[in-house]
């Protein structure tokens, strides 16, 4: 067994008297695919926004490569290789997709200060975005600019640019959300690509997406976790069934 | 439906200044600035200014355009630049290269400090702010006359031979060459910056701060940097103002100069390093020649030169040079954007 590579210990966070996170514990492991689900205002977002240092815990420890990570800045727990995906796009709308994937890498490669001298280097930038954009399938899109791309393809790019941050931990935000169930697959095969050593949490409203992904889910509910397991037993469990079905009156 | 996935070859990378289409109109406001130095014999100081103008523009585009700064304190660098190159003049040395490097400099410090403070905040907040320091050096300028000359600006100022031998002459021959030289230089530092990763990362914290700190970038201190390069270069047209004209008046450091320039790069077209060049040149050029016709005329033709660009020109007047020359590039076969 492998030692976490993310480790979360007593998590918690109150927005005045609302609790969005009570005293949450998670571990990771380099290859792990954990589901993260729950009704609407579980507080899955807030948790990822805690974890990516967005929003600060009020207690509880982060710890990453067993370092941890709660104080410091959210471009920090970057570099120190915890990437994310938004569930709305944030995505340079007006830069094209290459140069999206290309901002991530000079800023991962460290050429993201250069203002002179800079030409081979952000040509291997441009190469390597280009090529991370075949790897999802998308190659042609790379002149485009981001505002012209269909929704999917958006969603995609968020993941390569997440990507090309090279993370050990990879926070999917809802990598589904607004994608027409006919183009689903996509975003499904696009998960099914990355790389095998990375850990993954994903968050995610689409059940067929997450039971299909995950090895492991972690079902949230009012800021804290109801309960976790392998899919299997999540979807048998009648206390998961009850928080997204309700309870029967007998 | 999505696009059929295709894998194609990267493709070329932007083009800087290659291609010889694209050479041509790099050059074309170049050579027009040195034939109007040979035809303009009478207007070699209204060119000035506008030279001056120009390279104020420019720094505000940095900022504004590509950063995403919004400010109403630019005037506060400029006004600082040019008291700085003033009082160096008088209390120094009056070597003009000397004065000009000191006034970037101290400039650039200002910039710093002051971004340091103020751009952890944004919008409202962030523009009150700006407002404020420029009110504040404004009124530091206005009290204390023994520095500044207060409202009667700052006097006595003289100027050494440019390199110990070009003496600033009464038609401002030596002047606007000198002007267009430091346009010039940090036109190619500015060129070189937006195109550049780091300006490819400022023009992104412009578009969506929050992707950008997800990708780990420091925003703060990147804004910082482009802001303290913003006031360099503000600083240096400051510094080149008091140089030419051998005086300084609180006029710099108003908020009316600080419109100004929002409406010359406005004009112009902000996220265009030529834009500041025509919104600059088409204000001054425009209020020197309606302002012999009447005195406030120029104000309604700027206004309304203003609102219709607004309206109908959302790129600014650049974008009338693009369509000209993608018409003229579509004649030729090879165009390029620059």
């Amino acid at each position: 067994m492998s030692d976490p590579i993310l480790s979360v210990r007593g998590l918690s966070k109150n927005f005045g008297a609302l609790a969005v996170a009570q005293s949450i514990d998670l571990d990771l492991k380099p290859g792990d695919r954990v589901g993260l689900i729950g009704p609407n205002g579980a507080g899955k977002t807030t948790f990822v926004n805690l974890l990516t240092g967005v929003v600060k815990p009020d207690e509880g420890q982060i710890l990453l490569k067993g370092q941890p990570i709660q104080s410091i800045r959210p471009e920090l727990r970057v570099r120190r290789g915890l990437a994310r995906t938004h569930q709305i796009n944030t995505l340079l709308v007006e830069s094209s997709a290459r140069d999206n994937i290309a901002v991530a890498i000079a800023e991962r490669s460290g050429y993201a200060w250069r203002m002179l001298n800079y030409k081979k280097q952000w040509r291997e930038c441009l190469d390597e975005a280009q090529s991370m954009l075949a790897d999802m399938g998308i190659a042609a899109i790379g002149d485009t600019e981001v505002r012209h791309l269909p929704y999917g393809e958006q969603r995609l790019l968020e993941i390569a640019i997440a990507m090309a941050l090279k993370p050990q931990v990879l926070l999917l935000d809802e990598p589904g959300a607004g994608v027409p169930s006919t183009e689903a697959h996509v975003i499904h095969d696009a998960l099914d690509r990355l790389p095998a050593e990375i850990a993954i949490l994903l968050i995610e409203h689409d059940m067929d997406l997450v039971f299909k992904f995950a090895k492991e889910i972690v079902v949230l509910v009012q800021g804290a976790v109801l309960t976790q397991g392998h899919p299997d037993e999540i979807a048998a469990d009648p206390e998961v069934r009850a928080v997204y079905l309700g309870r029967s009156r007998d | 439906m999505m696009n059929d996935p295709k894998n194609t070859a990267p493709a070329a990378g932007p083009q800087m200044l290659g291609g010889k289409f694209s050479l041509t109109w790099h050059l074309l406001p170049w050579v027009l600035a040195i034939i109007f130095y040979f035809t303009a014999e009478g207007y070699l100081s209204l060119g000035t200014q506008a030279i001056i103008w120009v390279l104020f523009t420019m720094s505000l585009d940095l900022a504004l355009g590509y950063a995403g700064i919004v400010t109403l304190g630019h005037a506060a660098l400029f006004g600082f630049g040019a008291y700085c190159a003033g009082i160096f003049s008088i209390h120094v040395t009056g070597d003009p290269l000397t004065g000009l490097l000191v006034a970037t400099v101290l400039t650039a410090a200002l910039g710093f400090v002051t971004g340091i403070l103020i751009l952890h905040t944004t919008g409202v907040t962030f523009l009150m702010l700006t407002l404020a320091i420029l009110s504040m050096l404004f009124e530091f300028a206005n009290s204390a006359k023994w520095l500044t000359g207060g409202d009667d600006g700052l006097q006595g100022m003289s100027i050494d031979p440019l390199l110990g031998v070009f003496e600033f002459d009464f038609f401002g021959h030596t002047a606007y060459l000198y002007s267009l030289a430091i346009l010039f230089i940090w036109f190619v530092i500015a060129w070189q910056i937006v195109h550049s990763p780091f300006g490819k990362s400022v023009d992104g914290i412009r578009q969506s701060p929050k992707r950008m700190r997800a990708i780990g970038t420091p925003v703060w201190w990147r804004l910082v940097a482009i802001y303290t390069i913003s006031s360099a270069m503000a600083g240096s047209a400051g510094g080149l103002l008091a140089h030419s004209t051998q005086f300084v008046g609180l006029s710099a450091l108003s908020l009316f100069t600080s419109g100004i320039v929002a409406v010359m790069l406005i004009l112009g077209g902000t996220k265009r390093i030529y834009g500041a060049f025509i919104g600059a040149v088409i204000y001054v050029f425009v209020q020197d020649y309606t302002a012999k016709l009447n005195p406030h005329l120029w104000e309604f033709i700027i206004g309304g030169l203003l609102i219709a660009v607004v309206l109908f020109l959302e790129g600014g007047l650049i974008s009338l040079v693009d369509k000209a020359r993608d018409g003229l590039a579509r004649l030729v076969g090879k165009g390029e954007r620059s």
